[in-house]
């Protein structure tokens, strides 16, 4: 394992050095490992999208420092390297679609990178049957369903074999299964060894994360494990996020008295655990 | 003595491009009712129609037969509808409020509308504080702002205003709250609910966050590649787990969780949609040893 990306004293101002200068990030320091997975969370303006921004050069720090497998973003001419090995995919993948046809969208990213034929062939296919887009490889990327969409634009990053995937609130317009499709996908390939950093509204989304980075205003409010961080009930209430529902009726439980291991913060795991408390001992 | 009915959608179908090589049906047979003062949602899938049913409220499309719309009893396919009072009376409010902006700054937007409907001065001035105020857009901080320069949150409330400040008798909201952080939910939530208790507001909304539709909606109304094929009060609706799943959609989590228990053999009482009810309901459970509860 080991440091992919290393965020150093990091600030980022809009317009800066400008009357309207906004700043957005303040001395953010933080660490993605490879092949871990980070949900970040915060309010709307708190920071997140410029965060994921700064992640692979989009945007470049105003002070402090951001490093992609010890290359700083600032240096222009790895970016094109950085991009691939930091992938970006955001809410509305139609504004990320260059070209007509669900094939070419894939290999649109390795093509330009310089992949010869034979190779960018086998790794199209390879990354259409990952992301189960193979029967629809023809079609025009604007007449899948949202779901779809979200998996073609998941695929066209995978094409370039990147160390990490940056996921901008890409499940926010979908419906439940389209939804849990594409969070599937996502822990698929987590477990397959992909860095993931997952931006997102939805609670029940960071339990699937190994470490959760809260921003408030441009700064880190809170950092640490789900189990960590969801049981900062004060904290969070301060903040205004909310609690998994899970987790919401667990230390409601516990609260009034039941006897529930600490930390229950998915339906299965509250599931499993009240089953066990009520059977007779 | 139920309510008068506000909308009556019966076997109203749609579809894009007909005749042409990329033909597509958005609805096949579709049925929707909803009660003044009513909270109604309509869900399903990505692609099962729900935006193209909207597009029917105002008449933005108008229906063929056998398809009906009546809309505050007035037949939409009738050519002889007042469309401009229609468009007063339904305000819809899209996906994307950024789309629906149209003047540079904050207050102008919002005095579009009104200003069509032949408000002038002072009176013009008074609706707009007013409805910047309703959706928690103080006047005096907002209404030199430029529009394209707000949040994606005050964008949403700008989008809102605009329409409220036609005072519509009918509320639609596509998807109003996603990519609102939670507090932002909670906001706008409180907003629907006291425009339904004190202006009587009838509203329907289009949501993909079954959270947001259990604690929200009085109805619900399920979709499924074109069809209606769930209608009912919300308990009811979310009553039925399996065919919700088969139409991909799921129920909140805190019904999946009392059935996932009742599975496993403990009592929990059904009918729970908010975490705060199942934590009662479990509660109850655990207290009963006679219904599988803690010795």
């Amino acid at each position: 394992m080991g440091a992919l990306i290393r965020v150093q004293n990091l600030s980022y101002t809009y317009n800066a050095d400008t009357p309207e200068a906004v700043p957005a990030l303040r001395a953010i320091e933080l660490q993605v490992d490879a092949g871990e997975y980070l949900a970040v969370v915060g309010h709307n303006g708190s920071g997140k999208s410029t965060l994921a921004k700064c992640l692979n050069g989009l945007l470049l720090p105003t002070s402090g420092d951001v490093w992609v497998e010890e290359r700083n973003t600032r240096e222009a001419e790895a970016r094109v390297a950085m991009r691939a090995t930091v992938g970006m995919v955001f809410q509305n993948p139609d504004n990320q679609f260059v070209t007509t046809v669900a094939r070419e969208e894939v290999a649109f990213g390795p093509e330009n990178l310089g992949v010869p034929g034979a190779e960018l062939r086998a790794r199209v296919e390879q990354v259409l049957r990952d992301t189960g887009l193979q029967a629809l490889a023809e079609r025009n990327p604007r007449t899948l369903s949202a779901g779809e969409k979200a998996r073609l634009a998941i695929a066209a990053i995978l094409a370039m074999r990147p160390r990490c995937l940056v996921l901008d609130e890409s499940t926010a317009m979908l419906a439940p299964r389209a939804r849990q499709e594409v969070l599937e996908l996502v822990q698929g390939l987590h477990a397959g060894g992909l860095a993931v950093v997952a931006i997102t509204h939805a609670m029940d989304e960071v339990t699937a994360a190994q470490r959760v980075l809260v921003l408030e205003r441009g700064e880190v409010a809170l950092r640490g494990t789900p189990r960590e961080v969801f049981a900062q009930r004060e904290r969070l209430a301060e903040l205004a996020l909310d609690l998994p529902p899970a987790a919401a009726i667990a230390q409601g439980l516990e609260r009034r008295g039941a006897p529930l291991p600490e930390g229950l913060l998915t339906p299965e795991a509250l599931v499993a655990a009240l089953l066990d408390a009520g059977r007779p001992t | 003595m139920s309510a008068e009915i506000v909308v009556q959608v019966r076997e109203l179908s749609h579809t894009y491009l007909a005749g042409t090589p990329m033909e597509t049906v958005a609805l096949r047979s579709a049925d929707l009712t909803l009660r003044a003062g009513e909270i109604g949602a309509l869900i399903g899938e990505n692609g099962a129609g729900k935006s193209t049913l909207l597009h029917y409220l105002n008449a933005l499309l108008r229906p063929d037969a056998p398809g009906k719309v009546v809309v505050f009893g007035q037949d939409t396919a009738d050519a002889t509808l007042d469309l401009a009072l229609l468009r007063q009376k339904v305000g819809l409010v899209f996906q994307y409020p950024q789309q629906q902006l149209i003047e540079r700054y904050a207050g102008d937007d919002v005095a579009y509308g009104p200003r069509q409907l032949g408000l002038a001065g002072e009176a013009l001035r008074e609706r707009v504080r007013w409805a910047m105020e309703v959706v928690g857009l103080p006047f005096e901080a907002f209404v030199d702002r430029q529009a394209l320069l707000l949040s994606g949150g005050e964008t949403r409330r700008l989008a809102l205003a605009g329409v409220l400040a036609m005072q519509p008798q009918l509320l639609v909201l596509d998807e109003a709250t996603t990519g609102l952080d939670p507090q932002g939910k909670r906001e706008i939530h409180a907003l629907l609910r006291r425009l339904r208790e004190e202006q009587g507001l009838t509203l329907l909304l289009v949501s993909n966050d079954m959270e947001e539709v259990a604690s929200l909606a009085d109805r619900v109304t399920v979709l499924h590649d074109g069809r209606t094929a769930i209608e009912g009060d919300t308990r009811a609706v979310f009553a039925e787990r399996d065919l919700l799943h088969a139409h991909g959609l799921a129920c909140p989590a805190a019904v999946e969780i009392v059935h996932a228990l009742r599975e496993g053999g403990m009592a929990v009482a059904l009918g729970a949609l908010t975490p705060d009810e199942a934590e009662e309901a479990i509660w109850q459970a655990l207290a009963d040893p006679t219904r599988g509860g803690r010795p």
